[in-house]
């Protein structure tokens, strides 16, 4: 792996860079227009970018740090279940019921990540996923409070206040969909400022060689810590926006099954390209929504769709594209 | 009370028992292969469905015996045509591998014999109960433990006195040192892969006869078997053992006393194990860590 260098993010020639980026938000931001006409719905676009938000998110660690966390859906379950719980109980705010669930996954990752962060590769994956089933069955068991197997129900996403003004992202789904984009917009915009301050280029230097970042006086352990964390605060936020666009909370966002799902996303769009995971998301979204509504035997297709990708395109779609490009 | 704890110790026993099982196949593919098996519940339900397909033709008793073989057989046809290609490159690859690989196993069992439970016919003479106050120690249960404590043995003799097990261990401290004393490291991780898939067969075919069989049976046994090799310690198969055998019986005990935690309990044990002594019971430091 560690064969392709730190080119993917700071290296390359600063007049391409900002194509990409455009292209993204020029397709993002026109999608109610042009959605319905090829037979997609708008909530399916907003899964799109919630996933892809939770995708970016775990690849700010496995494709920028370079470790390989498999728990992921517990922080984005925890956003998830934080929101969906301030609404029906605490509050009709949806920003404040945003921040609970932010920070309930991510105060969670943050105090787990502090237990594991010695280990590392399988070990650490498999710990990681352990973790995720502990907060699995707490949803499931609890049935008082989360609902059970049966999922969290019976709130709504709230209209937004600003002033006098009030966006009714309850009962139009194109508002929302703009909502949803722009809170994904300062999500990544932050990973991206993060990514490029000294901060992620060392993060980058230790993913590239540990060793080395180690006698260069990085200290690691709390380096991947924080990546840890940051990943967990943004996964949250994916989680959270999940639970406003379904107005329901589902004790699968929990599960490893989810986890899985979420790296197969980053690893398909490409784990070293900064937008890979969106495309892998949009891509898997769009994929199982079309084939569950085809075949019962989904399962299996999803299933070859990882083997497929493992064996045949390890570097994810952009990876092809670039290395095709390159030639 | 006694009756009852007496019960729920012996159902801990015989829950430890199939998460050893798992466990340790889990942890010998861990360890050499550095490759964590998601699909090994798909193979245990795979090595429960065979033995169904084969009862009829070849009664229990030849079940038991062929049915984790064949199991063993097409794990080593995986390993080799798919998991093997992933050996040396960054592990996610090889977990996200097997994690299809257990999409794929379960829906091809539901799809060839149902989503429904199907039982495992076991012979009478180990249906019936042995006493009438330990109602709950069935022929059947205790020749589950026998089979159990018997596949333990022979595995931990076939690793410590044979020259392949000497192998396996001696790899799984530094395969690179193995490999240029000129043994097949290809050849090692592929027979050890087919071993654990082989504990995972048995399982099955073990948990056929007790609970019936269904296309996701391995699903809940397979987050209490990383558990128990968490618990335990990577690279120490002793340490799974215990693990598998702790985890087991605080589940079962829990039960008596507040049956809503039976499975929060082991969770409890993890995060204790990871708060004051990160590398498991006997795990030792610096191992794949």
């Amino acid at each position: 792996m560690s064969t392709t260098t730190a080119d993917t993010v700071f290296e390359r020639p600063a007049q391409r860079s900002w194509l990409p980026t455009v292209a993204i938000w020029v397709v993002l931001l026109t999608v109610p227009l042009w959605l319905p006409w090829i037979g997609g719905y708008t909530a399916l676009a907003g899964r799109v970018l919630v996933l892809g938000l939770a995708a970016m998110a775990l690849n700010f660690l496995l494709g920028f740090t370079g470790v390989m966390s498999f728990g992921h859906a517990a922080y984005f379950g925890l956003g998830c279940y934080g929101t969906g719980l301030t609404l029906k109980y605490l509050s009709d705010s949806t920003p404040l019921a945003m921040l609970v669930g932010i920070l309930l996954g991510g105060i969670a990752g943050t105090v787990f990540g502090a237990l594991i962060v010695r280990r590392r590769g399988v070990y650490f994956a498999m710990v990681t996923i352990a973790f995720g089933q502990i907060c699995y069955y707490v949803a499931y068991r609890w049935n008082s409070l989360t609902g059970g197997d049966d999922g969290l129900r019976g709130f709504q996403r709230q209209p937004l206040h600003i002033g006098n003004w009030i966006i009714d992202i309850q009962n139009n789904p194109v508002l929302f969909y703009y909502f949803i984009a722009a809170v994904f917009a300062v999500c990544i915009g932050l990973m991206a400022f993060l990514l490029r301050s000294p901060f992620g280029r060392t993060l980058l230097a230790i993913r590239e060689n540990e060793r080395r970042a180690r006698f260069l006086g990085i200290p690691v352990e709390r380096h991947i810590w924080l990546s840890f964390s940051i990943s967990c605060f943004f996964t949250a936020a994916a989680g959270s926006l999940y639970a406003l666009l379904n107005n329901f909370a589902d004790p699968m966002t929990l599960h490893f099954t989810l986890s899985g799902e979420i790296v197969i996303m980053a690893v398909m769009g490409g784990m070293r390209a900064f937008w890979g995971p969106l495309v892998g998301a949009a891509v898997f979204v769009v994929l199982q929504d079309y084939i569950s509504s085809m075949t019962v035997n989904w399962m299996s297709f999803i299933g070859l769709l990882f083997v497929l990708v493992v064996l045949f395109f390890p570097r994810g779609l952009l990876g092809f594209v670039r290395a095709y490009s390159e030639k | 009370m006694l009756q009852l704890v007496l019960f729920n110790v012996f159902n801990g026993l015989i829950i430890g028992a199939f998460y050893v099982l798992m466990a340790l196949g889990l942890a010998m593919i861990l360890n050499l292969s550095n490759v964590i098996n998601f699909a090994h519940g798909n193979f245990l339900a795979l090595g429960g469905y065979i033995a169904f397909v084969l009862t009829p033709y070849i009664g229990f008793w030849g079940a038991l015996l062929v049915s984790p073989l064949l199991t063993a057989v097409l794990g080593l046809l995986l390993e080799r045509f798919l998991v093997r290609k992933l050996y040396g490159r960054d592990p996610v690859y090889s977990l996200l591998l097997t994690f299809g690989l257990a999409f794929i196993i379960q829906d091809v069992c539901r799809y060839i014999w149902g989503p429904n439970g199907l039982p495992v016919s076991v012979p009478p003479s180990l249906a019936t109960p042995l006493s009438n106050e330990l109602f709950f120690v069935t022929g059947y249960r205790l020749f589950m433990v026998a089979v159990v404590i018997v596949a333990v043995i022979a595995l931990f003799l076939f690793l410590r006195y044979s020259r392949m097990g000497m192998r396996i261990r001696a790899g799984t401290l530094d395969l690179e040192t193995v490999a240029a004393l000129g043994i097949n490291v290809r050849l090692l991780r592929s027979l050890n892969f087919a071993v654990g898939i082989f504990l995972a067969g048995l399982a099955g075919v073990l948990a056929g006869g007790q609970i019936g069989l269904n296309p996701n049976m391995g699903d809940d046994l397979l987050m209490p078997s990383f558990i128990a090799i968490i618990v335990g310690g990577v690279g120490s198969l002793t340490g799974t053992l215990v693990g598998g055998l702790l985890i087991g019986v605080a589940g079962a005990l829990t039960t008596v006393f507040y049956p809503s935690a039976s499975e929060a309990v082991i969770y409890i044990i993890m995060m204790l194990v990871l708060l004051i002594r990160p590398r498991g019971l006997m795990g030792e430091e610096g191992m794949l860590t």
